[in-house]
């Protein structure tokens, strides 16, 4: 594999001949089909490809909601296969922290709930949660609007609200689906920004599917392309100095 | 998920759709509502019926008989019992003793005589019976225009409503609606009638000095070996109408007219057993034809009437009839409770119908949750929660309900009693256990149809729910 400078050696996500594949109809759609790859812990790689490559089905296999036709992921050391739904769902509540295109916060749900919501599925103590919310808010910067409901946000705040979320449980993993998506591209910056800081100072590691290479290469350490379900190459980012965004706002 | 999350989310949710969730939960409340109300419609009226038979008297009463009595009422006891012959006549004495008897609260002899009675000259034939003053709290005084006796040896007479009518030459056709006590009773109140009777006298020799308010007619004495039978006539005030029939149990032979019992044991009318016990009885000795042995409670009915069996007298009761009676409440229990459960049933599809469209409306949610790390039973609990809400929810508000219509129903019913002269009843009856079974009930059912809603929720596939927009 591709050396990857700024993590450690301990590998994050790790899969083998990795396969999903479902019928539509009479057709058999291979929406990944045999893919082989590493991420290393704390490193910060983006999946790329077009709309149908299979990105995104990959990430549903790391997040541990789809299980694989075939082949295996490892996550953290679990072999996400044969963990059961329980575990499964204890897998997704603790190791991973999951952000979406379209935000998914809970639209009946102030801000502060919304990011409370994993920590009541946790059963961490009522006394705790509060703090843990509201340094949750604090660190993207939206602690005045934890009263609204996301329908009363804009985009990027709503995004942000759903990086809080994700955050809250400490998770090691982050994924991210087309996280700036939806936003215009100054606020996907924003966005990404503290995607990266989440990478950098939280020792997060960062798998983000995107579509846009020139996201992936301001913020991603490396850069794996997908193609009908297959992994067709992966390309490594310069290292920190050579990159503008690695010293803030381009 | 921890029990005071689950409930805050759960009652978050059914915020929600506020309108969806409080007609479901009132279609649970009607139902329960139903339930309630016509388990208790069962309960009163089971609690009046009982009531109103220890009030009749009918549970509570022995008749005593001799057993040279033919008209006995169990032939086969007649049969295997002692020789007529040698029987025991009933008699004062024997009245003393079984008064004496435990759990005998009075026996009195019933003193029953056709006879001819005056009203305005004209001469009405009927039969008489006379009443012991406890027969005061009988039900079939209840409704009673007028009063009941001044005292037992007053010249007083109640009469029933069917003899009233007789009186006042009112015999209404077939399918008319019946004259009302009140309007009966108007007329007759107050007046008196002539009672003809003939009187059984000790002395045959010498025929009974008139006393004050005796006038004797005719000296009609019969030439007998122990005493004569004179005609005598008594003036009698009317004091009272009584619409029910009081002595409904006794069939052909029920009076329609009564006196108090001192006043018609001091008559000393003639009775019929006189002539078939004359060679046995003491000359100055009446002879009951039958007593009525009144016990402190139903259950000790069984007892008392072995125990007067043993001093060799027929007895008659009907105790055998409040078994049939506790069956058939059992039986119209059932039928209320299936009748009332079937609109709980209704509303039980009611709530599935609600969760299933919740799932349909929330399945993004639930995929958000599930992303997020919740587990099935995470869901699966959340969606039970609010299936068991709803039912606590419309468990209480169907038990007020019920509760409710019940009084209407009573208060209803009530103003119909009074229009028609009856008194007011109370045949509705919640006891503490259905309000408790009520919510009970309502609480199973929704988590029963909470069942399917919430494991189709678990099962949900989280990436399927997600990328449904």
């Amino acid at each position: 594999m591709t050396a990857a400078p700024m993590s450690s050696l301990a590998v994050a996500v790790r899969s083998e001949n990795l396969c999903r594949h479902y019928h539509m109809g009479e057709t058999l759609i291979r929406a990944v089909d045999g893919v082989s790859l590493e991420v290393r812990a704390g490193e910060f790689v983006a999946l790329l490809g077009s709309s149908g490559s299979g990105k995104s089905s990959m990430l549903n296999l790391i997040a541990g909601l789809d299980r694989p036709t075939s082949g295996t992921v490892v996550v953290q050391n679990r072999d996400l296969a044969k963990l059961s739904r329980e575990d499964l769902a204890k897998y997704r509540l603790h190791v991973v922290g999951m952000v979406f295109q379209s935000f998914n916060l809970i639209p009946s749900m102030t801000l502060a709930e919304n990011v409370e919501l994993p920590l009541r599925f946790a059963e961490v103590d009522r006394s705790q949660r509060e703090n843990l919310v509201r340094e949750a808010l604090d660190r993207v910067g939206l602690r005045a609007r934890k009263d609204h409901r996301p329908s009363e946000l804009s985009g990027g705040e709503q995004q942000r609200a759903a990086l809080a979320r994700a955050l809250i449980n400490r998770p090691q993993l982050l994924l991210a689906d087309e996280p700036t998506g939806n936003l215009d591209s100054h606020t996907g910056i924003e966005i990404m920004d503290l995607v990266r800081e989440f990478n950098r100072q939280l020792g997060m590691t960062v798998v983000m599917v995107t579509h846009e290479r020139a996201l992936a290469e301001r913020y991603a350490e490396r850069m794996i392309f997908l193609a009908d379900g297959k992994l067709t190459h992966e390309q490594p980012n310069p290292p920190a100095g050579a990159q503008p965004g690695r010293q803030g706002h381009a | 998920m921890k029990l005071p999350d689950l409930t805050e989310l759960a009652l978050r949710n059914l915020r929600e759709s506020v309108l969806r969730n409080s007609l479901t939960t009132i279609g649970i409340s009607v139902g329960v509502a139903s339930l309630v109300a016509m388990l208790s419609l069962g309960i009163g009226l089971q609690q009046m019926a009982s009531r109103r038979l220890v009030k009749s008297g009918l549970f509570d009463t022995i008749i005593v008989t001799s057993r040279r009595e033919l008209r006995g009422m169990s032939r086969e006891e007649e049969r295997t019992g002692p020789n007529p012959a040698e029987s025991r006549v009933l008699d004062e004495p024997a009245r003393q003793e079984i008064e004496r008897l435990p759990n005998v609260l009075e026996a009195y002899p019933d003193i029953r005589f056709r006879t001819e009675l005056r009203y305005e000259d004209k001469p009405h034939l009927t039969t008489i019976s006379a009443l012991p003053s406890s027969a005061q709290s009988n039900d079939a005084f209840e409704g009673m225009q007028g009063s009941f006796f001044s005292s037992e040896t007053a010249a007083e007479v109640i009469l029933q409503k069917s003899f009233a009518e007789e009186l006042l030459g009112k015999t209404q056709p077939l399918g008319a609606p019946e004259p009302s006590v009140a309007e009966l009773a108007q007329p007759l109140l107050g007046k008196e009638l002539l009672m003809r009777y003939a009187q059984r006298a000790a002395a045959p020799q010498q025929p009974a000095p008139p006393k004050t308010n005796e006038t004797a007619s005719a000296d009609n004495s019969l030439a007998a070996a122990a005493y004569s039978v004179v005609s005598r006539e008594q003036k009698l005030k009317i004091v009272g109408l009584s619409d029910l029939d009081v002595e409904s149990m006794r069939g052909p032979m029920r009076a329609k007219v009564f006196l108090p019992l001192k006043l018609a044991e001091s008559l000393h009318v003639m009775q019929p057993t006189d002539v078939s016990e004359i060679s046995r009885a003491a000359s100055d000795q009446t002879v009951y034809s039958s007593i009525s042995v009144r016990v402190k409670n139903p259950a000790q009915v069984q007892s008392v009437e072995d125990a007067i069996k043993k001093l060799g007298f027929n007895t008659f009761s009907i105790v055998d009839a409040s078994r049939g009676l506790r069956q058939f409440f059992g039986v119209l229990y059932a039928f209320l409770g299936i009748f009332g459960s079937l609109a709980l049933i209704v509303a039980s599809i009611g709530i599935v119908n609600t969760l299933v469209m919740a799932i349909l409306e929330r399945r993004r949610e639930i995929g958000i949750m599930k992303a997020i790390g919740a587990s099935d039973r995470d869901v699966k609990s959340l969606f039970f929660a609010e299936a068991g809400a709803m039912g606590i929810l419309g468990g209480i508000a169907g038990v007020i309900l019920g509760w409710a219509i019940g009084q209407v129903i009573n208060f209803g019913t009530n103003i119909y009693l009074k229009r028609q002269s009856l008194p007011p009843e109370h045949f509705w009856a919640v006891p503490w256990w259905l309000v408790v079974f009520g919510i009970l009930f309502a609480v199973g059912v929704s988590l029963v149809s909470g069942r399917y809603p919430a494991g189709r929720a678990a099962k949900l596939d989280p990436v399927q729910a997600l990328r449904y927009e």
